[in-house]
């Protein structure tokens, strides 16, 4: 139940839009919580922020490993107690006010917010501590530029200076948006803490976010889990990490060491690993616990998830943009496994899918592709150019099939990579009649 | 792929050279693939040809064929203005014969002067008589057709816009085309992108050489002479696909069409 101590207005929003919630779901219109989430910002403006007021809270934002990491973070905080989480990546401000209509008296809460939205989310919130990923371009058409996003965050924590930052310090947009109090003191603010992540996706942060000159990076100056960098004209360089992995090792300042093991793949996770336990660490969760909390999760809103497709064994994987796409396909299983690649453009996926031409796709030579979703025919001519062996077939489960026909064996592994609203469609299609595998 | 009769052009052991421009400033949207374009659609035809990255600090190569960029922010397009105003080279290429393709910001690094974040304006390097400013309205985003100027002989183009700029032509200047669906250079007149000689400026993403070949051997032709026609199916099914998208919005509107289809499925 919602804690005596809110105002009636509050309390009667948040009952009404979780019954709203729960009629749409009863329904089958979908999860409610945006809707749920809209009735109670209706009625009463404030309620986020009035929900939110006397929990500990952390709010995880960026542009890839949102869900994950917040999954992550969570269950870390839930090896303590009780916690309220938007953990089916309901993102935007309704999403938020939802997550917390169950809300007990004393449980942590743990956000993960839509980029484009840290800044409401933080003036709403005041959370003890926030978690920056990492930026880089994704869905150009709805937010414009991805600088603006780095420049808001910035006044946003400016403005928020109780709260405590937790920043990816491989990330030059990142660390320059944590460094909210001043770039002259070397990009560190007061209070911030930075992980050496290796973050290898470069292509965005050419341009120093401070003064607009280079960004240099010194692979031969490997330093606290990640290479060097720094601008090329004014005092903004790579922030001296707190913590920072080496190998899967997480490697804390005082010393100690936390290897990280995940049942989620890729080194991509063990990144995610690291920014959840600094975001732990900084809501006073021991980090070796956390780490064991991490553990054992196993899939995240259906990610990872394998599904059983008539024989074949289908791994869904999601990837949204060409950072996230480098990552993907570094988890694919090898030649010749067959890849059934989906590709929608709709409101949530930004509406150009010009970004295909980003991705590293000539990595899929030696095996056969299988193009699908909305756009597939974009990615069909991507592939074309790439000199990829592909087929098109705009049918989710027939695009399995025939990845499958391909393979030559008869329990054949398939990984299916798509993008957001794609991968929404393939889950949807794959289910009906599948078996969890 | 279909190898034609051999074309005129540079020797079998001299690959044509296409230079992209700055990917890490001018990359934003994926337009670094209209080089790997130019470079498959010759090497499809059996003409060796390489794309050479140049970036932001080092020397432009003087002898490449093709000069290709593309989109960006604003902060980066004021230092690629910077870099390329700094050497005379793409000036001097363009004066030798070589052919550029300038998208969104590129076009509008390449004119006289544009306008820069804080509405400054910058100059330009003056390969085309444009200059572009910025109004209080929204962004110019969404899909594109365009009706080729004539001149040009190409069919409709087709590509996806997304820039806040709007692009005055000065008195000598040739349009790409006509907006039949879309804003092109927004400057109170229907034309989209900028044409002198083989200097081609457009603000059509998706990538422009992807979704419409012909475009981009009218490029290649304008440097190498005619070119033997490629198997181009699979890119007519997608030219096919956003042409009848951008004419017919309602039709093409996924997430609706998603939402009605679990509507009437119930579930």
């Amino acid at each position: 139940m919602l804690p005596v101590d809110l105002p009636l207005r509050t309390r009667v929003a948040a009952m009404a839009g979780r019954a709203i919630a729960d009629a749409s779901r009863w329904v089958g219109a979908g999860e409610g919580s945006v809707i749920g989430g809209r009735v109670t910002l209706a009625i009463d403006q404030r309620a986020l922020e009035l929900m939110a007021a006397g929990h500990q809270s952390v709010v995880i934002s960026g542009t890839n490993g949102k869900t994950t990491t917040n999954r992550l973070l969570a269950a870390a905080l839930a090896s303590r107690g009780p916690v309220s989480t938007n953990s089916a990546g309901a993102n935007l401000i309704p999403g938020l006010v939802s997550s917390l209509f169950r809300g007990r008296a004393g449980a942590a809460v743990a956000l993960e917010v839509d980029e484009g939205h840290l800044a409401e989310a933080v003036a709403a919130v005041h959370p003890t501590a926030v978690v920056l990923l990492n930026l880089s371009r994704d869905q150009l058409d709805r937010f414009g530029e991805v600088r603006r996003h780095a420049a808001d965050w910035r006044l946003a924590l400016a403005a928020s200076p109780d709260t405590v930052v937790v920043a990816n310090a491989d990330d030059p947009l990142v660390a320059w948006a944590a460094g909210a109090c001043d770039p002259s003191a070397n990009g560190n603010r007061c209070g911030a803490t930075y992980v050496g992540t290796g973050q290898r996706w470069r292509a965005d942060a050419s341009a120093c976010p401070n003064c607009g000159s280079r960004i240099r990076w010194t692979d031969t100056r490997h330093e606290r889990g990640g290479a060097y960098w720094a601008c090329s004209s004014c005092i903004l360089t790579r922030p001296r990490p707190d913590a920072w992995l080496e190998g899967s090792d997480l490697v804390l300042a005082d010393g100690r060491r936390l290897p990280i093991k995940l049942q989620l793949p890729g080194r991509v996770n063990v990144s995610n690993a690291a920014m959840a336990v600094a975001g732990a660490m900084a809501l006073g969760v021991d980090p070796g616990r956390a780490v064991r909390a991490m553990s054992r999760v196993r899939a995240v809103a259906g990610r990872y998830q394998v599904l059983n497709v008539s024989g074949a064994r289908v791994r869904l994987l999601l990837a949204k943009n060409p950072a996230g796409w480098a990552e993907a396909l570094d988890l694919i299983k090898p030649p010749p496994t067959p890849v059934v690649v989906g590709i929608n453009a709709g409101v949530a996926d930004g509406r150009d899918p010009s970004w295909l031409w980003d991705v590293p796709f000539d990595r899929l030579r030696g095996r056969r592709v299988v193009a699908t979703g909305e756009r597939g025919r974009d990615l069909a001519v991507r592939l074309r150019y790439a000199d990829v062996p592909h087929t098109y077939e705009a049918d989710y489960r027939k695009a399995v099939a025939l990845a499958a026909g391909q393979a030559g064996s008869r329990q054949p592994d398939i990984d299916l990579v798509a993008n957001y609203t794609s991968f929404q469609d393939a889950r949807r299609a794959l289910t009906s009649g599948a078996k969890r595998g | 792929m279909p190898a034609g009769p051999s074309p005129p052009g540079p020797s079998v052991a001299e690959p044509v050279s296409i230079a992209l421009l700055y990917p890490e400033l001018l990359g934003t949207y994926g337009d670094g693939g209209n080089a790997a374009v130019l470079a498959q659609r010759l090497n499809w035809r059996g003409i060796p040809a390489e794309v050479v990255d140049v970036h932001a600090g080092e020397a432009i190569p003087r002898d490449c064929q093709i000069y290709v960029m593309g989109g960006g922010e604003d902060a980066p397009q004021a230092l690629a203005a910077h870099e390329l105003r700094a050497s005379s080279v793409l000036v001097d290429a363009v004066g030798g014969g070589a052919a550029v393709l300038a998208v969104c910001a590129g076009l509008q690094v390449l004119g006289h002067r544009f306008a820069g974040e804080d509405g400054k304006a910058h100059d330009g390097v003056g390969l085309l008589d444009c200059e572009t400013h910025r109004d209080d309205g929204p962004r110019r985003v969404g899909e594109v057709v365009v009706t080729p100027d004539p001149s040009l002989d190409l069919p409709d183009l087709t590509g996806y816009e997304n820039h806040g700029g709007v692009t005055t032509l000065g008195p000598t200047a040739v349009p790409l085309g006509r907006v039949a669906v879309g804003h092109g250079n927004a400057g109170g007149d229907d034309t989209e992108g900028i044409v002198n000689g083989r200097v081609v400026g457009t603000y059509l993403h998706g990538p422009v050489l992807a979704r419409n070949p012909a475009l981009a051997d009218h490029l290649l032709s304008s440097v190498l002479g005619p070119l033997a026609s490629l198997d181009d199916e699979e890119i007519e099914a997608l030219r096919k696909e956003r042409l009848h998208a951008a004419r017919h919005p309602h039709m093409h509107m996924p997430q609706l069409t998603s939402g009605w289809r679990r509507l009437l499925r119930g579930s």
